[in-house]
């Protein structure tokens, strides 16, 4: 089981908590960890990455491990605390504003 | 007893404001949504109780919500505004070439005469329709690809498609409108367009006569004289009567021709409002008095509506989408400001009642007449 926090917008979108838990088939990766969430929440496509290119938003990061994983190739396995659970896979609105 | 139901879009949510037709005392519901920019909200004139909004964020992208009971509650439909084909490129701020890329949905329009069917005016500019009540999307791409496309230039807001008007009389007859690109007209249900652009002047391009390139800010037209469309230009108030054929000047006496918002009155189709601007430059009213001009004569002659309305230190915008009229017996007009004022005037500009004084900044404002 893989756990994915998602930020207080799409929370609300999706209708669940701060964290979602969800079943992903092996290898582990960003891509693989965003495909089965779009599956269990399909209002959540188009939200976090482009319908089209499967492209990362510009203003969402990824945070795995206490690392920025944003810029990791999309099909590179996720370190093996995000692989067991142990840690979650982290989707982050970039902070702006003012 | 009837009444009406104004859709509010805001920088920060939507918001529902109902009353009889009095149009005295309002009940205020949301923020629905709260936190998202809400471009626009509209209603189906089939099904008034089918409404569409159009949820954007900078960093989630577009939502696009469906009401079926008025606004009580919303589900999600379909958000994939995918172009037809090979994207191709548009021009650039800068002259260079610059590809389509899809932002947000500026304006939602249902069809006059099918409940499932409304179109989406986006950003880049094109015009999207779904015939399945907003679950899928579909472009018509001929308006893209009718010759022209690639030399649209945005406007300071975006490459948006923000007007589009479907004539009652002839649904096939659609006209839109683009900033920074102009006005365009179907007669053929949206596969083939036609510049509709003659008679404006902009001296701020390089051509002031230009088939394309002129910012046009809005369009309206009164259904009961589809041929005859009103139109604000990033500065000057035009007028066609040719169906958008040509079109010249009414500005008149108006202290600023520029602005964003024009409407028609609901029984007097010469009867137009406008808010003017004072300039590009400073997007706020003339001398911070908050004036709504009326012209009577179709143009031209224009007098300030001030009843109700601040006549100092008002410094607000009016947004292009933030205007809209009532069909009630006594035409009521509304209109919303970035200062995150609602008014309404429930006799046809005569005297104005502030709805909401303190909302998010306004995007914008339309209005359904209940039964």
């Amino acid at each position: 089981m893989i756990r994915v926090t998602i930020p207080h917008h799409l929370r609300t979108l999706a209708g669940t908590g701060a964290e979602v838990v969800l079943d992903v088939t092996e290898p582990v990766t960003s891509s693989s960890v965003l495909d089965a969430l779009e599956v269990t929440y399909p209002v959540l496509r188009g939200t976090i990455r482009d319908h089209v290119t499967l492209e990362k938003r510009p203003f969402l990061r990824f945070f795995v491990c206490m690392e920025d994983w944003s810029h990791e190739p999309p099909d590179k396995p996720l370190p093996e605390a995000v692989a067991t659970g142990a840690d979650p896979f982290m989707i982050i609105g970039a902070i702006a504003g003012g | 007893m009837s009444g009406v139901r104004v859709l509010v879009g805001t920088r920060k949510g939507a918001f529902i404001l109902t009353s009889d037709e009095k149009r005295e005392q309002w009940d205020v519901t949301g923020p629905h949504f709260g936190g998202w920019e809400i471009y626009h909200l509209k209603g189906s004139p089939v099904n008034p109780n089918r409404l569409y909004a159009s949820q954007s964020s900078g960093w989630f992208g577009q939502i696009v919500h469906r009401s079926d009971d008025g606004g009580v509650t919303w589900e999600t439909v379909g958000n994939e505004f995918v172009y037809d084909g090979v994207a191709g490129t548009h021009q650039w701020y800068d002259g260079t070439e610059h590809p389509w890329e899809f932002n947000r949905v500026w304006h939602f329009e249902p069809s006059p005469v099918d409940a499932d069917t409304v179109y989406a005016g986006v950003e880049d500019a094109a015009l999207f329709r779904s015939t399945d009540a907003g679950q899928t999307w579909h472009e018509l791409s001929g308006l893209r690809g009718h010759g022209t496309g690639p030399s649209w230039q945005p406007g300071a807001g975006g490459m948006c498609l923000h007007t589009i008007i479907v004539d009652p009389t002839n649904p096939e007859r659609i006209y839109i409108a683009i900033s920074a690109a102009g006005a365009f007209r179907t007669d053929d249900g949206g596969k083939t367009w036609l510049p509709i652009n003659k008679g404006l002047q902009s001296e701020y391009i390089p051509d002031p006569d230009a088939e394309v390139g002129h910012c046009v800010h809005r369009i309206a037209m009164n259904p009961a004289r589809p041929n005859v469309l009103f139109m604000q230009k990033h500065w000057d108030v035009m007028r066609s009567d040719d169906a958008g054929e040509s079109w010249y000047e009414v500005s008149g006496n108006l202290p600023s021709d520029f602005g964003f918002v024009v409407d028609v009155h609901a029984h007097e189709p010469d009867t137009v409002y406008v808010v003017p601007i004072k300039s590009d430059s400073e997007h706020y009213p003339p001398e911070g008095k908050l004036r709504v001009y009326r012209s009577r004569t179709g143009g031209n002659e224009w007098e300030a509506l001030t009843k109700g309305l601040p006549q100092e230190d008002c410094y607000v915008n009016v947004l292009r989408d933030a205007m809209a009229v009532d069909s009630l017996p006594s035409c009521g007009v509304y209109f919303g400001t970035t200062g995150g004022q609602v008014y309404v005037s429930p006799d046809s500009g005569d005297n104005w009642l502030t709805i909401v004084r303190d909302l998010p900044a306004v995007l914008s404002v339309e209005v359904q007449t209940l039964p």
